[in-house]
């Protein structure tokens, strides 16, 4: 299996502050791979990097067989981007932006068909005064995909979204990923990497803290917590031996026990537990 | 798989730039509105008063409104909309396909032309129903609007693309742009008779474009007798050229030098 994606050692200084400081990473062709981390982290310095907008300062990177920080025309028709801003593309309509932007490229989709894709074609024809800024979000996201891209870059795609358009969005990202599209994506919604990306590595600190599918993330956290009703007194305790604590309830009770729960830790709390912070 | 060729995009940017600028009414006023404004403006107050015998400040004042225009086209709209396209991410985005970028600069090219056209075009118009300007009947005169429009046209668009980099942002740069271009059409031949400005100043409007793209406007637009009205009592068709390629020269080297698809700091 290639990598799509490779760093070695990726470090970028800003005067002598590290925003990214010896970062080593692969990302698979064909995985959905997402960046957790809080905001300053360093993961969209990482990810402008990889897209060839910014320099970096030190080590090795390869990006589709190529260094980004030399970015030729073939090496951009093979990429898909979609930035953190929302593009205010205040003259076209979703139509002309598409059927433009596809000119752009060897191959690109159909702009009926992605427009239907990213529930855009009632709106196909607005004005663009007229897009909500999530309708707005969805034309990035066409935009970035219109080339039919080897490898796309998703920087907080869903940010703003209702719920019904991140569903909408995530059925999206399905479908990219069935046809073989690398998809790399940067979040704050860990139910969104949770639910779309196939390993997940949290930034903090410009460094790789933990990296691994969503599954192993969550094992990380051997605690659990468990949750029941103490003679109307709610209760809660966490702990590595939830059966033992189980034994013990149940030995001291001969009835139901109120409102009981065992729930393994979720993404959340590990990744809490991951970068230092509080639950 | 087949690579659209660099022509098709760049046709098409221009044909996308060319629908922006259409779609976009502040720069539809500033651009075409605005001219024609003063235009009516200074003739109804100056026009009636002749420069030299047969020559009325209404003729000389539309050689220098479009002058004028191709500066403000060429040079000041095109600094401030991309310092604009900087600010709201659209040069980055554009940076992050495959887009050549001279096919992008070859589309800006093309919509300041068609906007300076569009609006001479109007000026013309209004000059010679206004001011009873007579349009020039012999091809030389046609041959040498074509290349002072052309030379000033691209002279003015090398400096803009490099001036939009200077600028720190769009709204900074309006404040900063509108004084320098203002001075410069006082000094310049434009709002006041280039002969009645004080020869210092005349002397400073001589570096700059504006000056030599005003006279020769003049030389097309005015009758061959006001050559010896002229500050050297020549067109100086030699020295414009020179000059004005001196300054498209400069004003690439410097665009190519400092040109940045993404704000200062996002780099």
């Amino acid at each position: 299996m290639t990598n799509a994606v490779e760093a070695h050692g990726l470090q970028k200084l800003y005067g002598d502050k590290a925003a990214v400081n010896g970062l080593d990473l692969e990302i698979r062709e064909g995985e959905v791979f997402a960046f957790l981390g809080p905001n300053g982290a360093g993961k969209s310095t990482t990810v402008e990097i990889l897209e060839g907008f910014r320099k970096r300062t030190g080590g090795d990177v390869s990006v589709l067989g190529q260094d980004p920080a030399t970015p030729t025309r073939e090496w951009r028709e093979r990429l898909g981007i979609m930035l953190q801003t929302t593009s205010e593309q205040l003259a076209l309509t979703p139509r002309e932006a598409i059927t433009h932007m596809g000119r752009l490229y060897p191959s690109p989709r159909d702009t009926d068909a992605l427009l239907a894709a990213v529930g855009l074609d009632d709106h196909a024809d607005s004005k663009p005064r007229t897009l909500s800024g999530g309708m707005r979000r969805r034309l990035d996201v066409a935009l970035a995909v219109v080339g039919n891209p080897e490898l796309v870059f998703l920087d907080e795609p869903t940010t703003g979204f209702d719920p019904e358009a991140r569903r909408q969005f995530w059925g999206l990202i399905e479908s990219l990923r069935q046809d073989g599209t690398t998809i790399v994506l940067t979040t704050h919604y860990l139910d969104e990497a949770e639910h779309l990306a196939d390993r997940i590595a949290i930034i903090s600190d410009g460094q790789l803290t933990a990296l691994g599918t969503p599954a192993s993330l969550r094992a990380r956290a051997t605690d659990a917590v468990v949750t029941w009703q103490d003679n109307g007194v709610q209760r809660r305790e966490v702990t590595a031996t939830p059966t033992a604590l189980l034994r013990e309830l149940l030995a001291g009770t001969t009835g139901e026990i109120a409102e009981l729960s065992v729930t393994k830790p979720s993404l959340e709390d590990v990744y809490f537990q991951i970068i230092g912070g509080e639950e | 798989m087949k690579r659209p060729g660099w022509w098709f995009l760049a046709r098409d940017r221009g044909a996308v730039e060319i629908k922006e600028f259409m779609r976009s009414r502040e720069q539809m006023i500033f651009i075409f509105a605005f001219p024609v404004m003063l235009l009516v403006l200074f003739g109804a107050i100056f026009g009636g008063t002749d420069v030299t015998e047969g020559v009325s400040f209404g003729q000389y004042f539309l050689a220098g409104m479009i002058a004028s225009g191709i500066m403000n086209t060429g040079f000041q709209s095109l600094a401030l909309g991309i310092a604009s396209d900087r600010d709201t991410d659209v040069l980055k985005r554009l940076h992050g396909t495959p887009l050549p970028p001279t096919a992008f600069f070859a589309g800006k090219f093309m919509q300041v032309l068609f906007v300076s056209v569009v609006q001479i075009v109007i000026l013309i118009a209004v000059g010679v129903a206004a001011y009873g300007v007579n349009l020039p009947t012999t091809w030389t005169a046609w041959g040498t609007f074509a290349w002072v429009f052309l030379l000033g046209t691209a002279a003015s668009v090398a400096l803009g693309i490099g001036m939009s980099s200077a600028l720190r942002n769009a709204r900074a740069g309006s404040a900063i742009l509108t004084p320098v271009v203002l001075f410069l059409q006082f000094i310049s031949g434009v709002f006041i008779v280039y002969t009645q400005v004080p020869t210092f100043l005349q002397h400073v409007a001589s570096v700059f474009p504006l000056k030599w793209l005003a006279q020769g406007m003049r030389s097309v637009f005015l009758p061959a007798e006001f050559e010896t009205a002229e500050a050297t009592g020549s067109w100086q068709h030699g020295a414009t050229a020179i000059i004005l390629t001196v300054w498209f020269i400069a004003g690439t080297l410097w665009a190519v030098r400092t040109f940045r698809w993404q704000r200062p700091e996002d780099r």
